[in-house]
């Protein structure tokens, strides 16, 4: 039985827009510029908001940070437990993160699970100098000690409710909505 | 996605979709493979075991990486050491594998069907690793990762298969694959290794080398099997060699960028020549390196259909 769930906006396209500014601020305030630093999406919902926070560093820094696209799939910890294997996509990373300050991207924090999984990936292709996280949504639930870095919203939900992001890239248009 | 099925027995019963999910999955584990740390934990506390009835160094030491690189554990099962040669059957050999809780079973075997029977009993997933003159799936799949990567389209290809067709269970294998995919193939080779009625998988039949090669995009040359040359399949090795070797200006009947491939190991200067071998239009190697990417595919896409 597939009944349609209802849709609450928790968050608009100018709400996302400032969030990912303000973001954006904060990792060139804390690094004091972006020298070293790196931005890694996680698929497939951190990858669009990487190359937004990307071009917001641009326009602050007046710099393009390199950015790539990780894959955790590999290093999940339910691939014994599901029926079926999830679409394995690449990883690209096109620089060496030896030595950088790796900011990894992702769309909702909620278990920590893939936070766990895609640190695993990262320190499997090189020592980077440090990494952080920065998330759009920080929903709670957690089962693992993770915490973001960077939070551009925090939302408290019931654990039975899905937190969905919506972007223009994927067919948006942009906006944070809880579906109960 | 899985691929919904518990073994890998044969192309012949796979689907374009299942043939294309292999070669995307691949695709993941060759950047895999290019890294400094060539481990990934996928399949963390799964036991492969290679079960060889045949001799086989490539196939066996590739299906053995695969799985080391996804963190399974591998045992090999050398059959010339083993109770087999005791007079154990293939299937109570096969159930006592089972018994020590072996996840993936890669059995090479000179028997056609082989697999298709440990699949049925067993419950651990079977790879076809090549069974006699049969299948030998994860070749095929590993040429056509290979083609995609150099020629990016297989509609339309025009692919020659030259030497003994009918004993390759390569060549089976890549018929059906490449058919099935829309390749135009022709099979070059002398009537006495010439299956049957082989025209009935949708080839083209040439018994002339020459006039087989002309305007392929692909040549896919395969090994003269000397081991089996007690059968009198023509007079000699000099005259096989005059007739079908692969020399440079034969390669140059070929579409001007065709690709030079062959399963190996190769027999230089017998089916190809060494000049041929080494230039740059074989992509031998290449074959070999996709050949670990597309067999971690196969393992990982495995695991998850049951």
């Amino acid at each position: 039985m597939d009944v349609k769930k209802a849709e609450r906006t928790v968050m608009d396209a100018q709400e996302i827009n400032r969030a990912l500014t303000r973001v954006a601020h904060e990792i060139s305030e804390r690094s004091r510029g972006v020298a070293n630093v790196a931005l890694v999406g996680i698929r497939s919902g951190g990858v669009h908001l990487a190359n937004r926070l990307v071009a917001r560093l641009k326009e602050i820094e007046g710099t393009t940070v390199p950015v790539g696209t990780l894959d955790i799939t590999l290093y999940r910890d339910d691939l014994n437990a599901r029926k079926e294997q999830p679409v394995l996509r690449k990883t690209e990373i096109p620089f060496d993160i030896t030595d950088l300050k790796i900011i990894l991207v992702d769309d909702v924090l909620f278990t920590g699970r893939t936070i766990r999984a895609a640190m695993d990936g990262l320190m499997d292709l090189g020592r980077p100098a440090e990494i952080q996280l920065a998330v759009l949504v920080d929903r709670g639930h957690r089962q693992l000690p993770i915490k973001a870095t960077y939070v551009g919203k925090n939302l408290p939900t019931a654990l039975e409710e899905t937190v969905e992001v919506f972007l223009d890239e994927t067919g948006g248009p942009d906006r944070v909505a809880i579906l109960s | 996605m899985s691929l919904k099925r518990k073994d890998l027995l044969g192309i012949q019963d796979m689907s374009v979709e299942e043939i294309t999910l292999v070669l995307e999955t691949a695709e993941s584990f060759k950047e895999v493979s290019g890294r400094d740390i060539k481990k990934v934990p996928t399949l963390r506390g799964k036991t492969v075991v290679n079960l060889f009835f045949e001799p086989s160094t490539r196939t066996r030491t590739s299906f053995e990486l695969a799985a080391k690189r996804l963190s399974a554990d591998v045992i090999n099962f050398a059959v010339s050491a083993s109770s087999v040669s005791k007079g154990e059957t293939l299937l109570d050999t096969a159930r006592n594998i089972e018994a020590m809780q072996a996840d993936f079973i890669v059995l090479r075997h000179p028997m056609a069907g082989a697999p298709n029977i440990l699949a049925k009993l067993l419950r651990a997933s079977i790879v076809n690793a090549g069974d006699g003159g049969h299948e030998h799936p994860t070749q095929a799949l590993l040429d056509l990762y290979t083609l995609r990567e150099k020629k990016r389209e297989f509609k339309g290809l025009r692919l020659a298969i030259v030497g003994d067709i009918a004993h390759s269970r390569v060549a089976r294998s890549n018929i059906y694959a490449l058919t099935k995919l829309g390749a135009e193939v022709r099979v070059i080779g002398p009537p006495t290794m010439m299956p049957l009625e082989v025209e009935r998988l949708g080839v083209k039949v040439f018994y002339d080398l020459d006039e087989g090669l002309r305007g392929v995009d692909v040549i896919m040359m395969l090994r003269l099997q000397l081991e089996r040359q007690g059968i009198a399949l023509f007079p000699s090795i000099r005259e096989y060699s005059r007739l079908y070797c692969l020399t440079p200006e034969r390669v140059k009947l070929a579409a001007p960028d065709a690709l030079v491939m062959h399963p190996g190991p190769i027999n230089r200067g017998v089916e190809i020549a060494p000049e041929v071998a080494d230039s740059v239009s074989s992509v031998i190697l290449d074959q070999v390196t996709n050949g670990v990417a597309v067999r971690m595919a196969v393992l990982y896409l495995l695991s998850g259909g049951k």
